[in-house]
Order: C-alpha cells, then sequence, then structure tokens
C-alpha cells in the first residue's frame, strides 16, 4: 500500500500549486466582488494544458487521467473555489460525457476546443423538479423530419453562459418504456445543444451566496431544432450515462473540497503565527491551535478518501460508494474548516476580500451540488443493505 | 533559417527563494539539501522556447540543450528545464567541483559546452543564460563564459528576437538613463532579465515527456579538466564568512499630537531624504 504520489503526479501539483499562487490568488478577490466570470485565468488554464488533462493527445488532451485533473483541482481550490468548479465542470460534465459516450465524429468534432479551454460545455440534468431524481425530468425532445425538436427549462447549469460556452448537454424525455411491473419508465437521453441554436438562451445568472465568478444560470428551451445526430450516447440510456457521470464527478468533487478544506488550514495557519494578541501570537493558545489541527486532520482524511476513490476508478474497480464517502467527507471538511478558519480570523473572517470569508461562503455549496450530503449517505447507506 | 539552431541554457539548481533560506557548516554555506531551478534561468529557458516557435517550432529541427554544473540534486533543475522545453540535459558532477567560485564555474561550463558541441556534432549558435542566480548573485558567470567561448555577449537583455536568416540577433538592454537597442552576430551569448518574456508553466505532457528525455552527466576529467583546476583550489576568491542579513530593524511610530507632519518631515529630512 502507498499513498505516495507518482513524480508525475506530484509536478503536476506542485506546477498548479505554483499557477494558484501566482496567477489566480491575487485576482480572486476581485473576481469575487464584481461576479465576474476570469477568462484571462481559464484562458491561461487553457495554455497549460488543465482542461484537457484526461484526455489523450490525440483530442488534443494531455494525455492524463482524472486522478491529475483532481489533484489540479485540490490545488486551484485552495485559493479560489470558482476558478475551480469552473474547471471541474467544464471537464467533467461538459467534456467528458462527450469523450465517453460520443461518436468518433461528435468528439473530433468538440473535444480540441473543449481540451484547450478555448470553448466550454454545459451539462444540463438539473431541473425544477429533477436532480439526483432524474424521473422527474419535463424537458422532453421529440423526432421531426430528421431533428430533435427540444423543450424544457434547466436550473443551476454551470459554464452554459460565458461567452466561450460552445453547448450544453441537455437530458430530455425521448419516450417511454413499459416496465414488467406494468410501471411507465420515461426514456431519458442526452441531446448535444450548441448554444447557438434558436430557442436556447441562458437566462439571467443567479445571484449565488458564494462561487461567485463561477457561472451559473437556468436555462430555457423552446423549440430547439438540432440535428438527428446531436444524440449524444445511445438514445435512451441518457439516465444511466449521467449518473457515470456524476459518479466520477463526485470525486473531483471531493478533490476541489480537500483543496478548499486545506486552503482554510494554510490560511489560519498563516494567520495564527502572524497575529499578535495579549503579546503573543493567537497560534500559542491551544484553543487556536488544536482547532486548526483539527481542520489538518479532516482535510487530511478528505485528501485520502479521494486518492482511494480515483485509484478504484482508474484501477476499474467499482467505485460508486467510495467516491460518496469522499463526496460527504471533503464536503463536510470544507464547511467546517471555513466554518473554524473565520472563527481563527476573528473580525476579519467576516470581511469578503478576506480568502477564509469566501471560502465560508463558497464552502455551503459543497454539501449540496453533485448529489446532497443527504443522497451520499443515501447511496452508502443502500451499499450496507439498508 | 539556413541551419537549424543549437541553443545551450546553462541553469542552476538554488535554494528556494521563497522559502527561508538557512547557512551551515564553515565557512557556513547556503544549505542546498534541497532546492529548485533559479527562477531567473526559467526566463532564458522561455526566450529558447519562443526563439523555437518563432522559428519553425518543434518540428524545425532545432535542439535546446539544458546544462548544469552542481551536486547530485542539481538533476531536478534539469528535469524542470526539461519540463519547460529543453530537448536534453547534461549534468557536470564531480565532488572536485565544491567551492568553486564564478571563475571556474565558467571555466567549467565553457568545457562542457565544447563537449555538448561534439556530443550533438553541431555547432552551438546560442546560449542563452538568466540574468543571475537567486543565490550566489554575482551575475559574472555569463560575461566570462562568453569570454572563454570567444562569444558575442549581450548583458541584461530585457527583449531578443532573432533575424529571420538566423545570423543575427537584436536585443535590448535598459540601462538608468536610456534603452539600448543592440545587434550581434551569432553565435552569441545572452543573459535575459526578468522583463525579457513570462515563463510558461509546463503542461502535464510536457511533464510526462520530460521523464523522457535524455541526461548525460560528465565528471571534470570527462571534460578535460583537471581536477585542482576546479572547486576551491582553482577557484580565485574563497567565501571566508557569511552572516545571514539582519532583521529589518522595527520602523520608529509617529503619535499624531498636533505636529505629526512636523515630525515626519523632521525625519525624512535627518535621512536626507528630502
Amino acid at each position: 500500500m502507498n499513498f505516495e504520489l507518482d513524480e508525475e503526479y506530484q509536478d503536476l501539483s506542485d506546477t498548479v500549486r505554483d499557477f494558484a499562487d501566482e496567477v489566480i490568488a491575487p485576482v480572486s478577490a476581485r473576481y469575487d466582488a464584481a461576479h465576474e466570470f476570469p477568462y484571462d485565468i481559464v484562458a491561461q488554464m487553457g495554455e497549460m494544458g488543465l482542461f484537457g488533462l484526461p484526455f489523450p493527445e490525440e483530442y488534443g488532451g494531455m494525455g492524463g487521467d482524472y486522478f491529475a485533473l483532481c489533484l489540479a483541482l485540490e490545488q486551484i481550490a485552495r485559493v479560489d473555489q470558482s476558478v475551480a468548479i469552473t474547471l471541474e465542470a467544464g471537464v467533467s460534465l461538459g467534456a467528458m460525457p462527450i469523450f465517453r459516450f460520443g461518436t468518433e465524429e461528435q468528439k473530433q468534432r468538440w473535444l480540441p476546443d473543449l481540451a484547450a479551454g478555448q470553448a466550454l460545455a454545459g451539462f444540463g440534468l438539473t431541473e425544477p423538479e429533477a436532480g439526483s431524481d432524474a424521473g422527474g425530468t419535463r424537458t422532453t425532445a421529440k423526432r421531426e423530419d430528421g431533428q430533435w425538436v427540444v423543450n424544457g427549462a434547466k436550473e443551476f447549469i454551470t459554464n452554459s453562459g460565458t461567452d466561450i460556452t460552445r453547448l450544453v448537454n441537455v437530458t430530455a424525455v425521448t419516450g417511454t418504456t413499459e416496465l414488467p411491473d406494468g410501471r411507465i419508465r420515461k426514456d431519458i437521453s442526452t441531446i448535444i445543444v450548441p448554444t447557438d441554436t434558436p430557442g436556447f438562451r441562458a437566462e439571467k445568472a443567479y445571484d449565488k451566496v458564494g462561487w461567485n465568478a463561477s457561472d451559473t444560470h437556468p436555462l430555457s428551451l423552446q423549440d430547439v431544432r438540432v440535428p438527428e445526430e446531436n444524440l449524444l450516447g445511445e438514445e435512451g440510456r441518457g439516465y444511466a450515462n449521467f449518473l457515470s457521470v456524476l459518479d466520477e464527478g463526485r470525486i473531483a468533487i471531493a478533490a476541489l473540497a480537500t483543496g478548499a478544506a486545506q486552503g482554510c488550514v494554510e490560511e489560519s495557519v498563516r494567520y495564527a503565527q502572524e497575529r499578535q494578541s495579549f503579546g503573543r501570537p493567537i497560534g500559542a493558545n491551544q484553543a487556536v491551535s488544536f482547532k486548526i489541527a483539527r481542520m489538518q486532520a479532516r482535510a487530511h482524511t478528505a485528501r485520502l478518501a479521494y486518492y482511494d476513490a480515483a485509484s478504484r476508478m482508474l484501477a476499474g474497480r467499482p467505485f460508486k460508494t467510495q467516491a460518496a464517502i469522499a463526496k460527504l467527507v471533503a464536503g463536510e471538511a470544507a464547511m467546517d474548516n471555513a466554518r473554524d478558519a473565520t472563527q481563527v480570523f476573528g473580525g476579519y473572517g467576516f470581511i469578503n476580500e478576506f480568502r477564509v470569508a469566501r471560502h465560508y461562503r463558497d464552502a455551503k455549496i459543497l454539501e449540496v451540488g453533485e448529489g446532497t450530503t443527504e443522497v451520499q449517505l443515501m447511496l452508502i447507506a443502500r451499499e450496507l443493505g439498508l | 533559417m539556413s541551419q537549424p539552431l543549437t541553443i545551450v541554457v546553462p541553469v542552476k539548481h538554488v535554494p528556494d527563494a521563497a522559502g527561508e533560506r538557512v547557512l551551515a557548516g564553515s565557512p557556513p554555506l547556503l544549505e542546498r539539501t534541497s532546492g529548485i531551478l533559479s527562477e531567473l534561468d526559467e526566463y532564458a529557458l522561455e526566450a529558447a522556447a519562443q526563439i523555437v516557435e518563432a522559428h519553425g517550432g518543434a518540428g524545425a529541427g532545432h535542439r535546446v540543450l539544458a546544462l548544469t554544473m552542481g551536486p547530485a540534486g542539481a538533476t531536478d533543475a534539469l528535469k524542470r528545464a526539461l519540463q519547460l522545453g529543453a530537448d536534453a540535459g547534461f549534468h557536470v558532477l564531480d565532488d572536485a567541483l565544491a567551492g568553486s567560485d564564478a571563475w571556474v564555474t565558467a571555466r567549467v561550463l565553457a568545457a562542457a559546452l565544447e563537449r555538448i558541441a561534439r556530443t550533438e556534432d553541431r555547432a552551438v549558435d546560442l546560449v542563452l543564460t538568466g540574468m543571475a542566480a537567486t543565490d550566489g548573485e554575482t551575475s559574472l558567470v555569463p560575461g566570462q563564459l562568453a569570454e572563454r567561448l570567444g562569444l558575442a555577449h549581450v548583458g541584461f537583455a530585457s527583449s531578443l528576437a532573432l533575424a529571420e536568416d538566423g545570423a543575427s540577433l537584436t536585443a535590448t538592454r535598459h540601462t538608468e538613463t536610456e534603452a539600448l537597442q543592440v545587434v550581434a552576430d551569432l553565435p552569441a551569448l545572452v543573459a535575459v532579465t526578468d522583463q525579457a518574456n513570462t515563463p510558461r508553466y509546463p503542461t502535464f505532457k510536457a511533464i510526462m515527456a520530460a521523464k523522457k528525455k535524455p541526461v548525460q552527466t560528465w565528471s571534470v576529467t570527462d571534460l578535460g579538466l583537471d581536477t585542482d583546476a576546479v572547486g576551491l583550489a582553482g577557484s580565485l576568491t574563497e567565501v571566508l564568512d557569511a552572516v545571514p542579513r539582519p532583521p529589518r530593524a522595527a520602523g520608529e511610530v509617529v503619535v499624531d499630537e498636533g505636529e505629526g507632519g512636523i515630525r515626519l518631515a523632521e525625519f525624512l529630512v535627518a535621512r536626507k531624504l528630502v
């Protein structure tokens, strides 16, 4: 058993860490305050090949794997969760379904720009009445004259309204199947919808509590017509496909949350050493140092959990439960550490421009997005036979 | 361009300037157990990469070669150079080199450059260096190296461009009062400043590719030099002692009791700052 990173993983992690500290960190507070999408940072991340990490070179990728992406996400999320989720959603939710389920033609057409970070794709799954429960999907896609006609609405779609968003993978009901017990199941398929298609609209961006520099919109689709060949993956397999995308995505979100938890530790250590109170650094008080020690333990535990899930996934072994555990543990570590870090910072922890305050606002969604804490618990309990 | 270019970038492995640097031993020297590629060398590597990109790119047959002289740990600096675009690395590794000053370093690097030309069977067109190493900060080696090799020397270049035919280069040098445009025929040695470009971050592809790039290691005798001509024995200067720079003294707090402005002015006048 070995938890040491291979040399190339370590070098990648170190490189992204430098990039995060030198390029992202200095401008994070500004983008957050302005609720502005960081196009210049995304462009530089594209040049570094971060959007292409898990894809083969023939599609413009870096020839790495999903774990390499996770390491990059962890390092970026230490300083900026908005930038990290932009990368996570762009790769794991936007480009990955095309790589996994697309035809050769679809891959050739879309992946090179997505892998270069010059274009972004969204994943249009969530609806007002459907999230982890995909059976509630109301959006429909009907075949008409060699085209799909898509109608419906989507909610909370990351990267769906930027200037470089090229497409959204939309899940839609394409028919029904009667099950042996007589119940009717909706057939859900995934359709590639280019954002310049008439009838597709990214509505006004949400005013979120956190992740302010990340792009999130509701979508409306009214008689959106796309060619029949824009079906992504098998017809009726959209549900199964997006479940597998979400399983992987949980590992990536766990890595992101681990980074957020670690970022809170780093900020707290620095501040506890600098800040003097009653003639000594506040870190000399066990009330503070023990709090930070516990934060470090949470971050470490979260990291081990996502390393484990990722290594199982790369080895082709079942990882669903481990991914759920990693997402659960890391999401809670991020929220708990953000709360403790703001306490260490005292009044400054309540000032928006401080990184720990941003982590505090940003971390909450890590207990909600890509499956709530309760959904993770449900998955783990189910594995236990409960 | 008539022929593919051969560019050599001498690089140095140094203690990380961003971390805590420790003096140890007698005479006290910077602890070198861990280190990084001198950040200023990244500008030289980037300049090399940009020249290659501007003149036909990877397929044009150009060679960028990284050279280092240093203890075993210096392979880390070479690895980074290979990740940043160098095609191969050369490492002069020899216990006899301990204590070498700039004079000896230039001698060893000159011998290594001649050996590289023989090994590669092509003449070196361009030597690109950083403007200083972030540890010793003498900035002496580039000039001495150019002198030993009989190359044109352009120091502190804040921009660098190669002529279309690859026969000459143009560089900008900024002095206190003016910006100089300098032209030199190749072969030449240019030391670039941290204003010359923005070094890239290596991609994962480059990190993976670097693992497969060759690194050759040479001893002092491999280069045809005597061991007593290098290291402390061959050096013209010797470090006798080193003390850490004293921590910055605490500032003086002026409490404004109605005459704060006057006291600030007096403070500045006393130090001849106004």
